[in-house]
């Protein structure tokens, strides 16, 4: 099986540049035989390309360290489901599973599109073929999970104790999810491109991709912070480092791509700004996974040493310039077919939306590759740290959530001065009302009150159109509350489910906010001894030492303390934190002792201990914090996938709007299920 | 003044703001980010260059590590990854010592060289190995000393995010 695996991957090799040539050639010479033999090559890339996949996994569960990745990332002792996880855990066995997931997402979009899109296919199916060729390559040339050792160890190296975690098991899949999904979009778009069809079909065909890709994305971006601070023990959950930017501009460009999509549907404008955003977000991906796959950041030799540098600085260029000159003859293709109508009207809102996600991303990337460009120009590497990242963020990212806020309750084309006060008399009561509450309360720092400000705006907004609509459909079909608020969020999917996803991000804003009264304190306990700290909210805690212990586990020698802990004089539970030694099966130690952190979760604020060492027999070090609302971020995250999949949940198309321009103030749309009479 | 000119100019001031920005905090932020090599280099060409706070990326020299009881400072000696220099200095940290802290491991620290030479260290990342293949049945393997980590997060204390 193994044998079989290394095989389909060479064969899967030749049936990708098999499908690239004959699509290309069917859509050139517009042959129906080319291009159908083009998809059926897709489908048997997938075949091969699985068969790989299980060939490597085969090797995992049946141990066979002379496969060099085995021995690298496994142990004969590893728990059965990391085994599994293990696929993704080195660089050429992620490399592989990015070529399964893309093989798989082709052959969906080909099976979908086969009678749809005709003129589009071939080119489509042809360009992933091209990144496949190019992933297989890089994987058989250059990192090869295959690669056999000169000889056989009798036990592999096992896995990295802070992998060993549920959340970094399905952290990479998700982010790949989302990348990879990327390229579909820029397979329609290189095809909308080159045949010249740039109106809104090929926009209609990748819309549920797009939400897909940043549905993913956004799952793994918010279980990779919840693996940095449960994992990682540094207290925190976003330390700007490159392997977290790299995603975040990557979901940055899909956000924005989603809503200027919007404009372009109604009123076929922002054309030419559509094809860049989708280009951009999947050469964003692909630098991405360069990027946390090669440690070109970090390390001032690595790029060299790293085999898949090359391949990948060529690709990403030679995409970069192929895609630049087909942008650059199209151009007149794209002309906007109306013109922007007022300053107060949504097209607007959604336009500086777009430019303040663009200009996040654009200083997150220039930050990221800041050493990299230094070093190329003035021959030292000269770094910016997290302050950077946030003295040009929270400006930028206020001004966001301001336009979260401001975009729905303005009309399209031009808000009457009416429509105006009539919409945001609520909101911004409810935004003053929040400010006025926390400042009542004793809290002075400028940038937290305003984002609260901000936070209570956009809620108040999403509160306002779901209360509108939902009173609506009361008074219209005598429905009840819940009944009408269910059937309207179900008929209006891309817009209440977007709405969602605006509350979940008011929630993290709301996080980020108020993690800047965090309170941290070093302490050091005899058993038996007591620490006393108040919290940013005004409770007294105590913390009681139980003492030390040690014990064995599964495949790792476990040292221990507990802290019994009481609030404000009630008892609450002991908090544990553990270091953790793993074991091979010969019971010596593999890696460095780990740390778990112990953790008492509220609503409010998490308690967050990490345990440091000891100091002669019974004296335990510890780092204490108190950590506010991060549960906040953990719902806010879940809240916005949840919105994510309202609206990419396939609804009936009864009632698609033809044209460009329907005009429809914010509130009278919630009528539309009703049919042409509502207006 | 029309519409569309509105626009460009309101366009215009947000990416003017986002530009202004980042120019201003790189040059407010920005550090060195030297080998122990160049350091020195750096020393031997202009001595006030150690007021600089810079990041210094090496690997730790084997058996240099000396920890406080209950690990809460540390004191190892660094020199270049690769072996190209004799470069070496002294570095000092006080904190929590992140758990992939260990023998010949490769560490970026964060601080200032004191009037000693001695690097006082605010910040230290241990990197996780799993970059530096040094794979069994090569020699200078050692059990555990690559990981698999995928995604290489330096691990350590960091300043927490405030966004």
């Amino acid at each position: 099986m193994i044998l079989l695996g290394e095989l389909s991957l060479w064969v899967s090799l030749l049936m990708a540049i098999w499908m690239t040539t004959v699509s290309y050639a069917g859509g050139a010479t517009r042959r129906g035989e080319l291009v159908q033999s083009g998809q059926r090559a897709t489908y048997a890339t997938l075949f091969f390309v699985i068969m790989a996949s299980i060939g490597l996994w085969t090797a995992l569960f049946s141990h066979d360290f002379s496969l060099k990745f085995v021995a690298s990332y496994t142990s004969a002792n590893l728990p059965k489901v990391y085994l599994f996880s293990a696929f993704w855990a080195g660089q050429s066995g992620s490399l592989l599973f990015w070529c399964l997931i893309l093989a798989v997402y082709s052959a969906i979009a080909v099976y979908a599109n086969r009678t749809r899109n005709r003129e589009l296919m071939p080119w489509v199916t042809g360009t992933l073929g091209v990144i496949l060729i190019f992933f297989i390559g890089t994987i058989l040339f250059a990192a090869n999970p295959y690669e056999r050792m000169e000889w056989v160890p009798p036990d592999g190296r096992g896995m990295n104790p802070q992998l060993q975690n549920p959340g970094m098991a399905i952290h990479p899949p998700m982010l790949y999810l989302g990348w990879v999904g990327t390229a579909i979009p820029f397979a329609f778009a290189i095809g909308a491109l080159v045949t010249r069809r740039l109106d809104t079909e090929w926009l209609a065909a990748i819309r549920r991709w797009s939400l897909i890709s940043w549905f993913f994305l956004t799952i793994g971006l918010v279980l990779g912070m919840w693996w940095a601070y449960v994992e990682l023990g540094w207290g925190g959950y976003w330390a700007w480092d490159p392997v977290e930017n790299a995603p975040l501009t990557s979901w940055l460009c899909q956000t924005a791509f989603l809503h200027s999509i919007m404009i372009q549907e109604k009123r076929g404008m922002l054309r030419k700004w559509n094809v860049t955003l989708v280009i951009a977000a999947f050469l964003l991906s692909i630098l991405g996974t360069f990027l946390t796959r090669s440690g070109v950041i970090e390390s001032v030799h690595s790029f060299a040493q790293s085999p898949i540098g090359n391949y990948f600085s060529t690709f990403l260029i030679l995409i970069f310039v192929l895609t630049t000159i087909l942008v650059m003859t199209r151009l007149k293709d794209m002309e906007a077919k109306a013109q922007l109508e007022s300053m107060v009207s949504r097209e607007a809102a959604f336009l500086y939306n777009n430019l303040v996600l663009v200009g996040i991303a654009f200083s997150v990337l220039w930050g990221t590759l800041f050493p990299i460009i230094s070093e190329a120009v003035r021959g030292t590497k000269i770094t910016v740290g997290p302050p950077f990242f946030n003295s040009v963020n929270v400006p930028l990212g206020l001004g966001l959530l301001a336009l979260t806020g401001i975009g729905p309750l303005i009309a399209w084309r031009r808000a009457s001065i009416e429509n105006v006060r009539r919409q945001f008399v609520f909101p911004i009561a409810s935004g003053l009302a929040t400010g006025g509450i926390l400042m009542a309360f004793g809290m002075r720092a400028f940038s937290p009150i305003v984002a609260y400000i901000l936070v209570g705006f956009v809620v108040g907004t999403i509160a306002q159109e779901f209360f509108k609509g939902t009173r609506a459909r009361m008074r219209m079909y005598a429905e009840n509350v819940v009944l009408a608020s269910l059937r309207l969020i179900g008929n209006n999917r891309r817009r209440y489910g977007g709405y969602i996803v605006h509350l979940g991000v008011a929630m993290i804003f709301a996080a980020f906010a108020g993690f800047a009264f965090k309170k941290e304190f070093d302490i050091s306990l005899k058993s038996g001894e007591v620490f006393r700290a108040t919290d940013p909210f005004g409770h007294k805690w105590t913390f009681t030492s139980q003492g030390v212990s040690e014990y064995k586990r599964l495949n790792r020698y476990v040292t221990a303390v507990g802290l019994a802990v009481t609030r404000d004089g009630k008892p609450m539970q002991v908090l544990t934190s553990e270091k953790r030694q793993h074991v091979d099966s010969n019971d010596q130690p593999t890696f460095e002792p780990s740390t778990e952190v112990g953790l008492y979760e509220t609503t409010m604020q998490d308690v967050y201990l990490v345990f440091s060492g000891m100091i002669g027999p019974d004296q335990a070090e510890m780092r204490l914090s108190f950590n506010p609302l991060v549960w906040w971020v953990w719902y806010g995250g879940m809240v916005m996938a949840i919105g994510g999949l309202i609206v990419m949940w396939p609804q009936a198309e009864k009632k698609r709007q033809g044209g460009y321009v329907t005009v429809l103030t914010p509130g009278a749309e919630t009528l539309a299920p009703a049919g042409a009479g509502a207006q | 003044m029309n519409t569309r000119s509105k626009f460009l100019l309101g366009g215009l001031l947000i990416l003017g703001t986002a530009s202004f920005l980042a120019a201003k905090s790189t040059a407010a932020t920005a550090q060195f980010y030297l080998t122990p090599h160049e350091l020195a280099e750096r020393l031997k060409a202009d001595d006030s260059f150690r007021d600089n706070g810079m990041k210094v990326g090496g690997r730790v020299v084997p058996g240099t590590i000396v920890k406080s009881a209950g690990n809460k400072e540390v004191r190892f000696v660094m020199r270049d990854t690769m072996p190209n220099s004799d470069a070496r200095f002294t570095v000092v940290y006080k904190g929590i010592i992140p758990d992939t802290f260990t023998d010949s491991v490769d560490v970026v620290v964060e601080g200032r060289l004191d009037a000693g030479n001695t690097f006082q260290a605010t910040v230290l990342l241990a990197k996780c190995a799993s970059r530096y293949e040094n794979a069994p049945g090569k020699p200078g393997y050692k059990p555990g000393t690559e990981g698999g980590h995928p995604t290489d997060v330096p691990k350590g204390p960091s300043p927490a995010p405030q966004t």
